[in-house]
């Protein structure tokens, strides 16, 4: 693959109730982004931005966010889906070579609309949809799934939310930064069994924009560039009830494509920091696995040993992760961005010293139907 | 004025927040596969379709396998009675969402014959009994609609609380 | 350098106003099914899938993960790409991109629409800005009629020169098997159908229609193994304007300009008529096959109507537009871009049927959607 660089990053702080509407969230990320860059609108040459007409209230919802993405007489596109795949539009883009400078947009406002309806909207209208589940509840599904065929307890899964809210705190973009215990977990309340509030991702707005360059526009950029060494992305069956959800095969198969277009082979070792999709605790857990971080069913055992707390061998989530802030669709570019930000050494309170080879992860669909993977290097 | 789009105007931090809603009417097409199946659901018998090559049940029927994408025609009636394969009880409401008042739960069912789960609702159940690999039955509505919901919900066989 | 890609194999349903017989993931599988057929491959051959509708239509949200049932994307890459009407031509320039990146041979841009699940105009209603826009907003037709109007007074152009564009074209699709409406039709019986928004007229606009259709892309590699004679990708582009409908200049057409421009000159084009061979072009209203043909580099200004009476653009013209009916005859709304595209490769394959043009070596698909972004592509028979 040709070398392709992340040479601009811009993230909103994450809060909910924003009062900036989608424009100018997106306006204000790509203008962050533009100066990480050193860049000026003229220097991009084509736009992907990323919507979703149910959390956007408006059908052809890219209409809303065109202008302040930078589209204007630009050849620009929309992805609906979580931002590492935008992103990797983007990078095809940018592959081409037909487009040498592409910025790639997300935004959501989930304060706005009722994000469980919304979510609802994803299962089938002839069967289940009328069933009301929601992501807390179908999640729920796949939590207690995992949990029981391998043994993993609710407090290794609390152990994920009490690390990655830690770790929020020295993030200035997260949404929830806590000083919590595993019994604060333990003692949340309980909301669809096993999962409790402090296992659950938060209702988060926001935005984030990368700029990708080839090689030559890379040269030209502020600083220096983070490569982009491998991107794969995999969905499983639609149905709940034709996955096997104690394993996220999707995710493995994306992973070991990544791995092979980044040539890893052990990634536990090679890797030096992960951002992971974790909308609730048990799926960091999962996601260790589905990453070939731990074998099957090891997920608990890894927590428990530490190594992928902060100063671990493998600091996961370093930013405080999904858990801490999620805007969605947007969370997804928001862990490539946190990974561009620790290759730099640019992660402040939150970096991982040294941290040469990252990986960053997204999902969408019902119980994380799709993955996608991201292997970066400075 | 009826297609009034904002509904209410609000105010935060000196700035307007308008409050509004879209209503768009659907109607969605089950199709002839989904049909039959509802026609079996009214007639209180559940119908999967097996794929030859794969040599699965799927249940819910649907017309092409996802696994090879053969068409798949060979329908088969699987029991109303099955295995709960993992559950979960709701403790939050949502009741513009959830049929049943919460706390109720959630399960996916293996039905006798079939060799993919459904996902249902559990109810007249002891929900702090429930555990994986219990056998539930499914109970049907009264007077059926056509649609999934003609399975009310699955209860534990009796015998088992 | 990106890897060269063409279109290998083209598949669609038979477009209609009503598929009550199956849903959408089972309208989906037959437009699959069909490209497969016609490219001879299998699904193990297709290394990623992009998929586009316009969610408000059918009301499925993450419709990627859903249309796994449909469109055979089980332990597959798939994404989902949308842009209003012109996701058709998004969805091609989303296949492309996959091949020409060089991390996929083979990959299936599928657009599909089940227009029939829901009040189109309530839906599309929404696409206007919730505070400045919609609650005045009268839908697709209100801008182009008044776009017509102005054409009209400017050079005296008539309500029968749009007439032609609309017999012209659903007098074509009686020939293609997949179209929707399929009636021939006259000058009269156009001037006579209702009058929907001054002066665009029932057969002045398309219909609504359920579909689906698959258009395969392949790499250089992989193409001449698949199919003698695939469609080369030479230029695909694409541009926006301002957002807000007050804004855009109507009167010039800004997008269609640049677009064509751009692609022209990517693909080396000076003078479309005699350097293209077969257009099918995204025209959702007879009207702008009147207005439009000036910034597609056709004529001079307001010189359309001379060339349409003269027959230039029907199938036994100088160059043939639409042989397939085009938009007016078939509109399943996150397909019609792509049936654009797809259409114009059956042209170079020569796979065409009934609705081929002779000795196709050029041919240009377009789409247009929403605020009047253009998308068009050019495919060749000869390698780029």
């Amino acid at each position: 693959m040709e070398r392709i660089a992340v040479v601009g990053v811009g993230q909103t702080k994450y809060e909910r109730g924003k009062t900036k509407n989608f424009a100018e969230l997106v306006y204000e990320v790509t203008r962050k982004a533009l100066d990480d860059a050193g860049m000026e609108p003229g220097d991009i040459d084509n736009v992907v931005t990323t919507t979703n007409d149910f959390f956007d209230g408006r059908t052809i919802a890219c209409m809303a966010v065109a202008e302040a993405a930078g589209s204007y007489g630009r050849d620009a596109t929309n992805v609906e889906g979580d931002g590492t795949l935008s992103a990797f539009y983007g990078l095809m883009r940018t592959l081409s070579g037909v487009y040498h400078t592409t910025m790639v947009t997300t935004h959501c406002k989930v304060s706005e609309g009722s994000p469980r309806k919304i979510f609802n909207q994803a299962f089938d209208p002839i069967y289940d949809r009328l069933l009301g589940m929601d992501a807390i509840s179908s999640s729920a599904l796949q939590a207690r799934a995992y949990m029981h065929r391998y043994g993993i307890t609710e407090e290794q899964c609390a152990k994920v939310s009490v690390k990655n809210h830690g770790n929020a705190r020295n993030n200035p973009y997260a949404h929830v930064a806590l000083d919590i215990t595993v019994e604060d977990v333990m003692k949340s309340p309980m909301l669809a069994d096993p999962i409790k509030r402090l296992d659950t991702s938060p209702i988060s707005d926001g935005a984030c924009a990368i700029i990708l360059a080839t090689e030559e526009k890379a040269k030209k950029a502020a600083k220096k560039p983070v490569w982009i060494r491998g991107v794969a992305h995999c969905t499983d069956a639609y149905r709940l009830g034709e996955r096997d959800l104690t394993h996220s095969l999707a995710l493995e198969t994306a992973a070991k494509k990544a791995y092979r277009m980044a040539g890893i082979a052990d990634p536990l070792r090679e890797i030096d920091v992960a951002e992971v999709y974790d909308a609730f605790s048990y799926m960091e857990l999962m996601w260790y696995e589905g990453l070939g971080f731990c074998g099957q069913g090891e997920g608990g055992r890894l927590i428990d040993g530490g190594e992928t707390q902060m100063g671990g061998k493998l600091p996961v989530n370093p930013s405080g992760g999904v858990l801490s802030a999620h805007s969605v669709q947007v969370a997804g570019l928001a862990r490539i961005a946190e990974a561009v930000l620790q290759l730099r050494g640019e992660a402040g309170r939150r970096q991982v010293p040294g941290a040469k080879m990252a990986l960053a992860h997204g999902v969408t669909g019902i119980c994380a139907q799709t993955h996608c993977v991201w292997v970066l290097s400075n | 004025m009826e297609n009034e789009t904002i509904l209410e105007v609000n105010e935060k931090d000196g700035l307007l927040i308008h409050q509004g809603v879209i209503r768009v009417p659907y109607t969605w097409a089950a199709g002839a596969v989904a049909s039959k199946f509802y026609v079996g659901l009214r007639n209180r018998k559940i119908y999967g379709v097996r794929c030859p090559t794969c040599r699965i049940v799927l249940v819910p029927p649907k017309k092409t396998c996802h696994r090879c994408f053969g068409e798949l025609n060979e329908w088969v009636e699987v029991s109303d009675e099955g295995t709960l394969q993992t559950f979960t009880v709701v403790h939050y409401h949502e009741p513009e969402l959830h049929p049943l008042k919460a706390p109720f739960a959630y399960g996916i069912i293996k039905l006798d014959g079939a060799d993919t789960g459904m996902t249902h609702l559990i109810a007249e159940a002891d929900l702090k009994a429930l555990k994986e690999g219990m056998r539930v039955k499914a109970v049907f509505k009264e007077k059926p609609g056509g649609n999934y919901l003609d399975i009310k919900y699955f209860k534990p066989v009796k015998g088992e609380k | 350098m990106g890897t060269r890609t063409a279109i290998v194999g083209v598949g669609q349903t038979n477009h209609t106003s009503k598929r009550k017989d199956v849903n959408g993931q089972e309208l989906i599988t037959e437009a699959v099914k069909r490209a497969l057929e016609d490219a001879s491959l299998s699904l193990k051959d297709i290394d990623a899938i992009v998929i586009g509708n316009m969610d408000h239509f059918e009301a499925i949200n993450v419709v990627d993960g859903w249309s796994v049932d449909g469109s055979g994307a089980f332990m597959k890459p798939i994404m989902k790409v949308t842009t209003g009407g012109s996701t058709g031509g998004t969805l091609g320039s989303c296949g492309y991109y996959h091949v020409a990146s060089g991390l996929f041979d083979v990959v299936m841009a599928i657009g599909w629409e089940k227009n029939s699940e829901s009040d189109t105009q309530a839906a599309i209603s929404t696409c206007s800005d919730p505070i400045l826009e919609r609650d005045f907003f009268g839908g697709a037709i209100g801008p182009n009629a008044a776009e017509y109007a102005m054409y009209m007074k400017q050079f005296g152009a008539t309500q029968e020169d749009a007439a032609l564009v609309a017999v012209r074209d659903h007098n074509n699709a009686v020939k293609n098997p997949y179209a929707h409406l399929r009636k021939l039709i006259t000058v009269e019986d156009v001037m006579k159908s209702p009058m929907l928004c001054w002066p665009i007229k029932l057969l002045d606009s398309c219909p609504r229609s359920d579909g689906a259709c698959a258009v395969i892309y392949a790499s250089e590699n992989k193409a001449p193994k698949i199919t003698a004679r695939p469609a080369w990708v030479h230029a695909t582009a694409v541009s926006h304007d301002y957002v807000y409908f007050g804004d855009y200049d109507w009167e010039k057409m800004p997008t269609c300009q640049t677009t064509v421009s751009r692609v022209y000159q990517r693909a080396g084009i000076t003078n479309p008529l005699k350097d293209v061979d077969v257009m099918e072009l995204y025209l959702p209203f007879s009207t702008c096959g009147v207005v439009w043909m000036e910034f597609m580099w056709m004529c001079d200004a307001g010189e359309a109507p001379k060339l349409i009476r003269r027959g230039v653009f029907d199938m036994n013209g100088e160059l043939p537009i639409n042989p397939s009916g085009g938009v007016l005859s078939t509109n399943p709304i996150g397909a019609t871009g792509l049936i654009r595209i797809g259409e114009a490769a059956l042209q170079i394959m020569g796979r065409a049927g009934e609705r081929q043009v002779s000795d196709v070596r050029t041919a240009m698909a377009t789409a247009f959607g929403s605020c009047y972004w253009f998308e068009a592509t050019i495919l060749r028979s000869t390698k780029p």
